[in-house]
């Protein structure tokens, strides 16, 4: 009785309880499921990953045929899932901060609008979105009356076709330069920054970086001889080939979830700006600095730090929503997840698969923005 | 039609406890008084709901005509409309006690996924429906051509495989609720949209403005036998299950319909006698009532009956028999005798 009043025994007993707990409800889960799979004469396991999975995949970042395997196919429908979830996150995060900054302008008209575009679309389903976008995309003309809003662009209801660059071998001294440019760039900016330290005197480092790096790109794209095939789509058949296509299921899904995620990340950043007190910009502003300066050295770092933390949420948000791709065709994970369960009639090594990448996803996504978290918190010098 | 619901189904799974085996289903069916169907979505002339929420079609006319054989009363079913992706776990976890979805026997079906197929109700293959404005004759002049196609189904990898073995290239558009898939093909997303040949003819009748603005090509690239089937472990209920089916087609065989079944029962055919159970045992040997036949017969009709009213003649389909027909007519229809 005395060792259960001991307050250390009772919170280790309490713990070992509840593990002891959880383990044997999973244990039960597991095995019962397995009784029951095998009792019914289900297959069950991984094997089917390495069968041949027999379908096509519209669009894939990787060579993929139907000869290839169902590991294959669902690696190209994770690759789908990472494509539109990282290219929407980085074009949420931008519409997002124009529209909160937009939503906070003494400009009464850019105000207003902002309002409306944030109170619109994060008040209606996404879905519903995803169908409109989708359903504005298939209404343009179909391949045979394109609209070719520039020369060799063409814009259907099979989506958006523009000239491709032929690769040439020598485009690689092109890449080197263009690497060399960026990393001089960042060495410039530091030693710029550690003179402004020293001696008060600024430097454009911004300026002078995309200057370098552009110069560099193309003195050595001139240097090479300057060679540039394009390759033209074409209508040959049912269809334009040739080219770089975006699929009109991506851009549905693309714009759908970065004009609905933008919303709520306005808000956010509307909320870390009023986090800093007005005095600050005051004070900045009698200091001489302007507008912009107070907005870059002022406001914005101090704002971060109430921004960051619910901006992981809407980024971890963005890519479980990309889910909802599979309604109108766009072969995320759950797309060619589904049709893998379906051919196999493996529901249970599918589903587990889907939630597995998921949550891998989602913990490198918190993971990456917790360092970055850390590194805008407030330290103490 | 949403993964939520198949996550459901395999919680299913994991949580139902194990249930006995020999008779299981017959008996559990018989306790609780109805049978528990899994349909179709919503797929005229299969399995649909009218604005009243009565459900008609070929496949619920199969669910009916076991209830008529278990209870002498075809009402006794309820419904639970499937998507693709959900049927297969919701046979397996017990959800459901027969599926009659428009579904394909297949080798994987039948063996590694646990379930067992009782007798085609309807013969089917894959095919192509096309606008009429893109002058396209046959299957083999869509290379190249952008199809939509439903997930979760053999029609995808049909399409696949066609188009590998004639050498020919497509860019598939995955959409799976069936009126989004539509819809995506009537704006021209697509040039083409496959699926199995009757369903293509519902769309068609059903869905599109003007039905003569649309073509079904004459090729069938797939075998599509389907079936009602049954999870593995209850041999007496597939057993009644087929040969509920069947009781309909050596109906249409004798002649015998909806008007005339009581007619027959002074017949002195010792085939029909054994079928409405004038002639006593089959229904014992089954476990159900004699009259077991003569009921299905008087409340749903022979299969021909079923077929014309469903997808045939009668219908807004106009289905040929073609393969439905009877073996005596050049068909595949063909029931074992019943005796």
């Amino acid at each position: 009785m005395r060792l259960f009043n001991n307050r250390r025994f009772r919170a280790i007993l309490y713990q070992v309880l509840v593990i002891a707990g959880t383990v044997a409800v999973g244990f039960y889960l597991v095995s019962n499921t397995l009784d029951n799979l095998a009792q019914r004469g289900i297959a069950t396991g991984l094997t089917f990953l390495g069968r041949e999975a027999g379908f096509d995949i519209s669009e894939s970042l990787i060579d993929y045929s139907a000869a290839d395997t169902y590991g294959e196919a669902l690696v190209v429908g994770l690759l789908n899932t990472l494509k539109v979830s990282l290219i929407g996150i980085v074009l949420a995060s931008l519409i997002g901060t124009v529209i909160g900054i937009a939503r906070l302008s003494s400009n009464w008209l850019v105000a207003r609008l902002a309002t409306v575009y944030v109170e619109g679309v994060r008040n209606i389903p996404l879905l519903l979105q995803l169908f409109v976008w989708y359903g504005v995309i298939t209404a343009l003309p179909s391949p045979r009356q394109a609209l070719a809003p520039m020369p060799g662009v063409f814009l259907t209801n099979r989506g958006l076709r523009i000239p491709s660059i032929d690769w040439n071998p020598a485009y690689w001294v092109v890449l080197a330069s263009l690497f060399a440019g960026l990393v001089g760039a960042f060495l410039m900016a530091r030693w710029g920054r550690r003179r402004h330290e020293a001696t008060g005197q600024p430097f454009p480092a911004v300026l002078a970086g995309t200057g370098l790096t552009l110069g560099l790109t193309l003195a050595a794209f001139v240097l090479i001889g300057a060679p540039l095939a394009l390759e033209v789509p074409e209508l040959s058949g049912f269809n334009f080939q040739g080219g770089l296509v975006l699929s009109p299921e991506f851009a549905a899904v693309l714009a759908g979830l970065t004009i609905y995620t933008a919303g709520f990340i306005a808000e956010i950043v509307r909320s870390g700006i009023l986090a800093v007190a007005r005095g600050q910009t005051e004070a900045a502003l009698s200091l001489g600095l302007t507008r912009l300066q107070v907005l870059r050295l002022v406001v914005l770092p101090q704002a971060l730090r109430v921004i960051v933390p619910p901006m992981t949420s809407q980024y971890l948000n963005l890519t479980k929503n990309s889910s909802l791709a599979v309604a109108i065709g766009y072969p995320d994970l759950i797309s060619v997840a589904n049709t893998a369960i379906n051919q196999t009639g493996q529901a249970v090594e599918g589903v587990a698969i889907a939630m597995a990448a998921y949550l891998t996803i989602s913990l490198a996504i918190s993971a990456f923005m917790n360092w970055y978290n850390r590194k805008v918190a407030l330290v103490s010098r | 039609m949403h993964p939520i619901k198949t996550v459901f189904a395999v919680a299913a799974l994991s949580l139902a406890a194990t249930p006995a085996m020999a008779g299981a289903t017959f008996d559990a069916v018989k306790a609780k008084g109805f049978v528990q169907c899994g349909v179709n979505l919503g797929l005229h002339g299969f399995s649909a709901p009218d604005d009243r929420g009565n459900w008609s079609g070929l496949d619920v006319d199969l669910c009916r005509a076991v209830a008529a054989a278990m209870f002498g009363d075809s009402t006794k079913v309820k419904y639970t409309p499937l998507s693709a992706q959900q049927r297969l776990p919701a046979l397996q976890s017990g959800e459901i006690d027969v599926l009659a979805r428009n579904t394909t026997w297949t080798l994987s079906r039948d063996s590694a996924n646990g379930l067992n197929f009782a007798a085609v109700n309807f013969y089917d293959g894959q095919g192509f429906m096309v606008p009429t404005k893109l002058n396209v004759k046959s299957a083999k002049e869509l290379d190249g051509a952008t199809i939509c196609v439903l997930p979760g189904t053999t029609t995808e990898q049909n399409l696949a495989d066609y188009f590998r073995a004639t050498k020919m290239s497509f860019k598939p558009v995955v959409i799976e609720k069936n009126e989004e898939l539509t819809s995506a093909f009537l704006a021209g997303r697509c040039d083409a949209i496959s699926s199995d040949g009757s369903q293509l003819a519902a769309i068609r009748a059903n869905e599109t403005p003007n039905p003569a603005d649309f073509v079904i090509l004459p090729e069938r690239i797939s075998k599509e036998p389907l079936s009602p089937a049954v999870r593995h472990g209850d041999d007496q209920w597939l057993d009644l299950v087929k040969w509920s089916l069947w009781a309909m087609m050596a109906a249409e065989e004798k002649g015998i319909s909806q008007q005339n079944v009581e007619s027959f029962l002074t017949s002195n055919d010792p085939d029909v006698k054994r079928l409405l159970g004038v002639t006593e045992g089959n229904g014992k040997a089954l476990g159900v009532d004699e009259k077991w036949a003569f009921t299905i017969i008087k409340q749903i009709g022979n299969y021909g009956e079923s077929f014309d009213r469903n997808v045939g003649k009668g219908s807004k389909l106009k289905l040929e028999r073609g393969l439905n027909a009877l073996w005596t007519n050049g068909g595949l229809m063909y029931a074992p005798p019943l005796k």
